[in-house]
């Protein structure tokens, strides 16, 4: 393949990338935004979206199209559920104290991994997409389904953008990332925001994990690469900022994507690292905008 | 709050050295080998400790500071059959430097910018030695013991491979990095890291260079890391990437808050209970690295203080 | 023009935030030992002044002199080192430390030089110099207490103790009797009284009363520029036109 298709193909992978890093990008920087802490454990959020996808394709009956359905309503909702109540027996009790809740979420990343390995094994599950198609390009055949996953993803986004903006739930995270004191003070309940702004982080990541898991194989380790990419999204989209995450996210995903295609992952990984931590090191609004300068 | 280099202070060091001495009389064959094991560890994790405990930056990249050292010791050996003393040096050399540089570059950050700036470049070098995998051997690792020939010193033969000589020379390696955080603690400059831990602003407004002891600091704590993974590839006689991954960053933060952050006795006894630990659940499951988890949470929400702070805090104040 | 020797001089100090002019062309002369005041409305770049003076701000324009050297480049921690020391509106001690420990962190500063001294000092020549601050402000009794245990006149009592410690040469205080019961003002008074008399004082002060009586000279700011200067007679006489800036 010369290299005009093969250019082509690289940014069909690198935009899909980019479609599903948003979506985990956006839980991170949500959480980040609102919460004002780091959560180590972002990753293992999608793990088990992934994982609980696959459980569902051996659980319910009537194809891979069902146990697919299933997966992206019930999975969401049971990581939604485990993160609320990570928020109310740790976050809470440490008051989000910033170093305090890296250690603690750093904690529970291993907590969370370790259980799935224990309950689904080390093997890598393959899960059978729902949709299975392919859309003929003159050069290549290309997986419809990706497509889908890109699809599907963008229309995610563009959900939450409009309940930032327009529902109440929205308006009180956008007010207590503004500024936290004030909006106690406007009898916005601060904490169940939190709560829910975590769950809705969570969430976010673990549709995603259900989304890709067809492309991917669900595996107990496959948080670590996503929470590292998200990481370098937000940093450098600038936190909080939701559209500086998805700006971010298109750079990064479809960089990535080429870079991979033509060199190798890890070189692509390796840069982008280095990347990050020159834009903290150079922008002296640091992360939370208070330190520096 | 004292630990000045009092006599009391000083016997109670060299006590648990004289200990730690001795033990290897008492010791089974497997324990023997696993606490030298665990000393060489808590070298690692009282260079941690240097920087976490007692100037207040939490990093989440010390990986690549004992990485450092174990390739900087392990790659001259493995090609060029350098001497074991040689080669140690160079590791050493090679976390001085590699803290310096990165210390110039990142303490332009502070609080969690610095802490993900540590673990991005941590992150840069574990992925580094990963794509020069024909030099380094990624993620399988080399061994050295074919290579690594023992070292002579006037009419005596120390061989690697002798546990007697691993044992007393990661004792050596530790004592030495034990007593110098000691003296550190104790002394003017150490009062002054943690002043700067403590309000950094206001020790600058004292006339201190803040900027400086930050660097002086992680450029220590770096180069303790950096003997730890040295003196870990000479004696155990294995050099991988698994050392330079994530996992190893996260293990010192573990070990010093187990043991008690910024007390001098703390890494040690962090690093030894965490060790077994960790050794008892991987002979019951797989997934024993549960226990890492569990232990943090549980730290952070009940025992903040580690075993060492509570106890200073409780009955010994005079604790370093 | 007249060549006394000012201990601190500050010529066309400037300090703008974006469009907002903190401190306008401010020329500011100290001389070596008096006490000098600086008052004025809330907002008028009193504070910002002292910053530019100890180095936690950098100025947009302007230079700052002290004992005859430009030190406008000069880092806050070097003009510590130098003789000029700030403390804080608010205290700002180390609370987790006893007071002990906040003095001798000050006193040890001028002991460390060179390699040895930053690893090995005597103990006891660190502890005398603590004692001598300690006693200078009357703490004495507390060393062995943690400084966030001590009430808040004391808390401000042991900051001067910090800052005397450091060996000053010019004493910046900002505020410094804000929170303080009466008795306590009147005991600070004379503790400043007999700093001055080897230390130049420089202090923010919105305690008119206390100001008039207390200082040699007294600045009066404004909108971040200097509009009186002279004793607290000829200020005094300008009050009609600062009552409206003093609000008595």
């Amino acid at each position: 393949m010369s290299f005009g298709p093969h250019l082509f193909l690289a940014l069909l992978e690198g935009t899909v990338t980019a479609f599903v890093l948003a979506l985990i990008a956006l839980g991170l920087s949500l959480v980040f935004g609102v919460m004002r802490i780091v959560n180590i454990a972002h990753g293992e959020f999608f793990m088990l979206g992934a994982v609980l996808a696959w459980s569902c394709s051996m659980l319910v009956g009537g194809g891979a199209f069902m146990g697919f359905a299933v997966a992206l309503v019930v999975g969401p909702l049971i990581v939604g559920a485990m993160a609320v109540a990570a928020d109310g027996l740790i976050l809470r009790r440490i008051n989000y104290q910033p170093e305090s809740t890296i250690v603690a979420t750093i904690g529970l990343l291993y907590i969370i991994q370790q259980l799935v390995l224990t309950l689904f094994g080390a093997d890598a599950r393959p899960v059978a997409p729902p949709i299975y198609f392919r859309v003929a390009f003159p050069w290549f055949g290309y997986s419809g389904y990706k497509l889908i996953v890109a699809g599907v993803s963008g229309l995610l986004l563009l959900g939450t953008w409009l309940a930032m903006s327009k529902t109440k739930l929205g308006l009180y995270m956008r007010a207590t990332q503004q500024d936290q004191e004030m909006a106690q003070a406007f009898g916005v309940p601060v904490r169940r925001v939190y709560a829910k702004a975590f769950a809705l982080g969570a969430m976010l990541a673990a549709v995603a994990g259900v989304l890709v898991v067809p492309i991917q194989q669900a595996h107990y380790l496959m948080g670590l690469d996503p929470l590292l990419l998200s990481f370098i999204v937000v940093i450098i989209g600038g936190l909080g900022s939701l559209k500086g995450t998805m700006v971010a996210a298109f750079v990064v995903g479809i960089s990535d994507g080429v870079v991979s295609v033509f060199f190798s992952p890890t070189l692509a990984k390796i840069v982008a690292t280095l990347l990050v931590a020159a834009v903290l090191v150079l922008r002296p609004g640091g992360l939370f905008g208070e330190e520096g300068s | 709050m004292s630990g000045r280099l009092t006599g009391k202070v000083l016997a109670l060091h060299l006590g648990i050295l004289g200990l730690l001495f001795i033990a290897q009389f008492i010791l089974p064959a497997y324990h023997h080998t696993n606490v030298a094991r665990i000393m060489v560890l808590a070298t690692y994790a009282v260079g941690y400790n240097i920087l976490l405990g007692y100037t207040g930056l939490m990093s989440l990249g010390h990986a690549m500071f004992f990485a450092a050292g174990m390739y900087g010791a392990g790659l001259p050996i493995y090609y060029l059959q350098f001497g074991a003393i040689q080669a140690f040096c160079i590791g050493v050399l090679l976390s001085l430097v590699l803290a310096t540089v990165f210390g110039l570059i990142a303490l332009r950050t502070s609080g969690v910018s610095f802490l993900i700036v540590t673990m991005m470049f941590a992150q840069a070098c574990y992925l580094a030695i990963l794509y020069f995998n024909r030099i380094t051997l990624g993620d399988q690792g080399f061994i050295l013991s074919k290579s690594l020939e023992s070292v002579s010193l006037g009419s005596f033969e120390f061989a690697f491979s002798d546990p007697a000589v691993k044992y007393n020379v990661a004792l050596l390696l530790f004592a030495g990095c034990f007593m110098l955080s000691a003296v550190l603690a104790g002394s003017p400059t150490g009062r002054v890291l943690v002043a700067v831990r403590e309000n950094e602003e206001r020790t600058g407004l004292l006339g201190y260079n803040t900027y400086k002891y930050k660097l002086l600091s992680l450029v220590i704590s770096g180069g303790i890391s950096g003997v730890a993974g040295a003196a870990y590839a000479l004696l155990f006689s294995y050099v991988g990437a698994s050392f330079a991954s994530i996992l190893y960053s996260i293990y010192p933060i573990l070990w010093t808050l187990l043991g008690g952050t910024g007390t001098t006795t703390g890494p040690m006894i962090g690093t030894g209970l965490m060790f077994y630990l960790v050794d008892i659940a991987s002979g019951l499951t797989s997934s024993y690295l549960f226990v890492v988890g569990a232990v943090l949470v549980m730290l952070i929400l009940w025992f903040p203080q580690g075993i060492m702070g509570a106890i200073r805090t409780r009955w010994l104040p005079w604790l370093p | 023009m007249v060549t006394v020797d000012s201990l601190l001089e500050t010529t066309a100090l400037c300090k703008s935030f974006g469009g907002l002019h903190a401190v306008k062309d401010v020329d500011l002369r100290l001389a070596r030992g008096e006490i000098r005041a600086i008052i004025g409305p809330n907002g008028a770049g009193k504070t910002t002044l002292m910053n530019l003076i100890s180095g936690r701000m950098p100025p947009t324009s302007g230079q700052v002199r002290f004992k005859g050297r430009d030190i406008t480049g000069l880092k806050a921690w070097g003009r510590v080192f130098r003789g000029i020391v700030y403390t804080f509106q608010v205290t700002s001690i180390f609370k987790n430390l006893t007071c002990y420990e906040n003095v001798a962190l000050a006193a040890q500063r001028r002991l460390m030089g060179g390699v040895t001294n930053r690893l090995v000092l005597s103990e006891r020549q660190i502890a005398e110099r603590v004692q001598a601050a300690l006693l200078q402000v009357g703490l004495s009794a507390t060393a062995g207490q943690r400084a966030d245990t001590l009430p808040y006149g004391h808390q401000r009592l042991l900051e001067v103790a910090m800052a005397l410690a450091l060996e000053p040469e010019l004493l910046i205080l900002d505020e410094p009797l804000q929170g303080l019961a009466q008795e306590e003002i009147s005991a600070f008074c004379d503790l400043l009284r007999m700093i001055s008399q080897e230390v130049t004082v420089l202090l923010i002060e919105h305690n008119v009363s206390v100001v008039l009586e207390l200082a040699e000279m007294i600045t009066v700011m404004d909108n971040g520029q200097i509009i009186a200067e002279g004793s607290p007679a000829e200020i005094e006489r300008h009050r009609e036109v600062q009552k409206a800036y003093l609000g008595k």
